[in-house]
């Protein structure tokens, strides 16, 4: 995996742009509601190695609760 | 595994709090924008920023920087009051279509033709959000909304307004630009947009506007992925995306 | 200009000068007949002083929101305009209110109602006293009769307003923007109070935000409940009025600005003819000075309201006196200024009335 993102799911929406946006199609909408009872985005663990934290979801993300990170060269 | 370094975090100045926008709202995306240019230019501890009544009238509770309400549609008029007292800050008003094209116009116009040292950020979801729906200057033609259950007619209520365009003939006016926040390239563009406008201020030029397409999916009825096609597909068609006037500044 | 130097200056000026002594940094506004030669005089005098703002507005509208803004940052602030104008400025006047920021706002009241015309007249009292806008709050009104008065009234409302952070209304009418009279101007202030409250960038520190908008029933409670306990400081310390032949009066004419003048013309009149008529004065129309009314009425058999209106603070004078003796109106709306003897003529009749009434 050379990226990484972490999703802040009590502050997530459940809008669908970043997995609308993630060329790997590796977010997905999660089963569990959070607190304010949106079902939140959340990374696909079972493509963990696809992630090249290109950061495109974070750019789209509305609530700007996307980290990314990127392995250092 | 290799260590990892963080390339992309909240900003600084966007305040760590539920907000209550909707999912997929434009005004999420543009507060973060705000924040992210407030931020790099390092204007944080001067920036006073006017709120409008509108979705966003709670802003002050989402971006990290001094804040006056105003009332609906005067915050032109609020923003040059205190530029003009404060000329060494960064004073920018942030505005929707109900608040900037619709009752606030007169006061845009003026401040915009006087060239006053201000930014205004127009949010243009082509509805009148906070309110449930109604029909917005920006409305396009054939859009349904609560007063125009058959479809905005312009027979009767006008074509929608293209308010960079209706500006852009003021010689106050120094730069207007149109962008979008429906897609990742858009954003971008949004957020040099936004950058040049402060700059356009900091430069002390003249009137600033970047108008920003935004989506509304709760009263567009439409999910967020399908409100950010809607803009790439119909709203762009009639409101162009792109700076619509720049003026020349003089060779010092 | 020597200090204690008398000056022959005509009303409008009298009251733009005494801002600008008193520290009025920005000036907002828009013509409007009576009151042009106020915005006229500030553009050509706040050009010759250091750091003040002069700014035509594009509306009535534009300049209460850019007076709004000018306050928010900490300036004394202004703006002037007569009654239609005013009228527009109510929201903003309601945001002011609300939100605590200090302005001084004049309006030059002319017939009305609708666009009226352009003399003299009282017709805004209660636009002036009763909020005019939306909401519960007050502004400080206050009317003066002479223009040393207005001097000293325009000067000391910037005062009054940073000291309680409210708007304050001073009220004069067509009549005395044009009169000429000779005037002890006030001396330039020095020392402004610093506004640890504006809205000026953050600095440093946390960011805060200032607003009129609170969602929450109980923090909007709260807040009125707050503006109120001002309202009843102010009632308590800033009340004026001023009494005329009211010792032994037995009728008492009450009247406030021009009507005053009027008045107090009518009232010597009658005193020489050996009538027991008095005047009082009111000069702050909010606080409306009660105690005073009603200690200086003590021999009255009736109180006799004079307005250039139909009858606006006849009704504050009846709440005042609260049935202590009977309170009759002679009011003149549409800009009909009546004079001295003519109004003499008038009390004279309404005097003997209530003598007549007394013996039978």
């Amino acid at each position: 995996m050379r990226g990484k993102i972490r999703i802040k799911k009590e502050l997530c929406k459940g809008c669908g742009l970043c997995i609308e946006t993630c060329p790997k199609g590796s977010i997905v909408i999660s089963k569990k509601i959070n607190e304010k009872s949106y079902f939140p985005a959340e990374f696909d663990k079972k493509q963990k190695d696809e992630c090249t934290g290109c950061g495109l979801c974070a750019l789209i993300c509305p609530e700007a609760i996307i980290e990314v990170y990127r392995e250092k060269k | 595994m290799k260590e990892m370094k963080k390339v992309i975090g909240r900003p600084k100045y966007l305040k760590e709090v539920p907000n209550h926008y909707c999912p997929g709202c434009g005004h999420s995306t543009v507060h973060r924008l705000l924040a992210e240019v407030i931020e790099e230019l390092k204007i944080r501890d001067r920036t006073i920023c006017i709120p409008p009544c509108g979705c966003a009238v709670l802003a002050y509770y989402y971006i990290d920087v001094d804040m006056v309400e105003a009332a609906h549609g005067r915050g032109t008029a609020v923003a040059t009051g205190m530029k003009r007292c404060l000329p060494d800050r960064v004073v920018f008003t942030y505005q929707g279509d109900g608040d900037l094209a619709a009752i606030g116009t007169a006061e845009l116009i003026h401040a915009a033709n006087r060239g006053e040292s201000i930014t205004t950020i127009f949010i243009n979801n082509g509805v009148y959000g906070m309110t449930g729906g109604q029909m917005a200057p920006t409305t396009m033609v054939g859009q349904r909304t609560t007063t125009t259950p058959q479809g905005r007619n312009s027979a009767c209520d006008g074509p929608p307004l293209k308010m960079c365009e209706f500006l852009s003939s003021l010689e106050g006016a120094a730069y207007l630009a149109r962008s979008s926040v429906h897609s990742v390239k858009q954003i971008q563009q949004t957020k040099r947009y936004i950058r040049e406008s402060f700059q356009v201020q900091l430069n002390d030029e003249g009137f600033s506007m970047v108008e920003i397409l935004s989506m509304c999916p709760s009263n567009w009825k439409l999910s967020a992925v399908d409100s950010c096609r809607y803009i790439e597909n119909e709203m762009t068609q009639h409101f162009p995306l792109g700076v619509i006037k720049q003026r020349e500044t003089e060779p010092s | 200009m020597k200090r204690n130097e008398k000056v022959l200056l005509r009303g409008s000026e009298v009251i733009g000068e005494a801002a600008l002594r008193a520290g009025c940094r920005c000036y907002f506004g828009y013509p409007i007949t009576p009151q042009n030669e106020l915005p006229e005089y500030m553009s050509r005098r706040m050009a010759e002083l250091d750091d003040r703002m002069f700014l035509q507005s594009e509306s009535e509208l534009a300049a209460i929101n850019m007076v709004y803004g000018a306050s928010a940052s900490g300036a004394r602030v202004m703006t002037s305009s007569s009654s239609p104008g005013v009228s527009l400025m109510q929201e903003g006047i309601s945001y002011l209110a609300a939100c605590e920021f200090p302005a001084v706002i004049v309006n030059i009241i002319r017939g009305g109602p609708g666009l009226g015309n352009i003399a003299p007249a009282q017709s805004d009292y209660f636009q002036a006293t009763r909020g005019g806008g939306h909401g519960d709050y007050r502004c400080i009104v206050l009317a003066p009769a002479y223009l040393q008065e207005a001097a000293d009234l325009t000067y000391r409302a910037f005062d009054l307003a940073d000291e309680y952070r409210i708007p304050v209304i001073v009220i004069g009418d067509g009549m005395m923007g044009q009169m000429m009279e000779p005037v002890v101007l006030p001396p330039f202030r020095k020392d402004l109070p610093t506004k640890e409250w504006a809205i000026t960038g953050a600095g440093k520190g946390p960011s805060r935000f200032i607003r009129s908008l609170l969602l929450d029933v109980h923090v909007e409670e709260e807040h009125n409940w707050k503006l109120y306990r001002k309202y009843q400081r102010i009632e308590r310390k800033e009340t004026r009025s001023e009494s005329y032949a009211t010792e032994d009066a037995e009728m008492i004419v009450v009247a406030y600005g021009t009507a005053a003048r009027i008045a107090r013309g009518a009232v010597t009149r009658l005193r020489d003819k050996g009538m027991k008529v008095g005047l009082f004065r009111p000069i702050t129309l909010w606080p409306f000075p009660t105690k005073a009314l009603v200690q200086g009425a003590e021999s009255a058999k009736k109180l006799l309201v004079f307005e250039l209106s139909m009858g606006q603070m006849v009704e504050d004078v009846k709440l005042a006196m609260n049935g202590k003796a009977p309170v009759d109106l002679y009011g003149r709306p549409g800009g009909v200024v009546v004079t001295p003897v003519e109004l003499s003529r008038i009390l004279s009749r309404r005097y003997n009335a209530m003598q007549h009434e007394a013996q039978t």
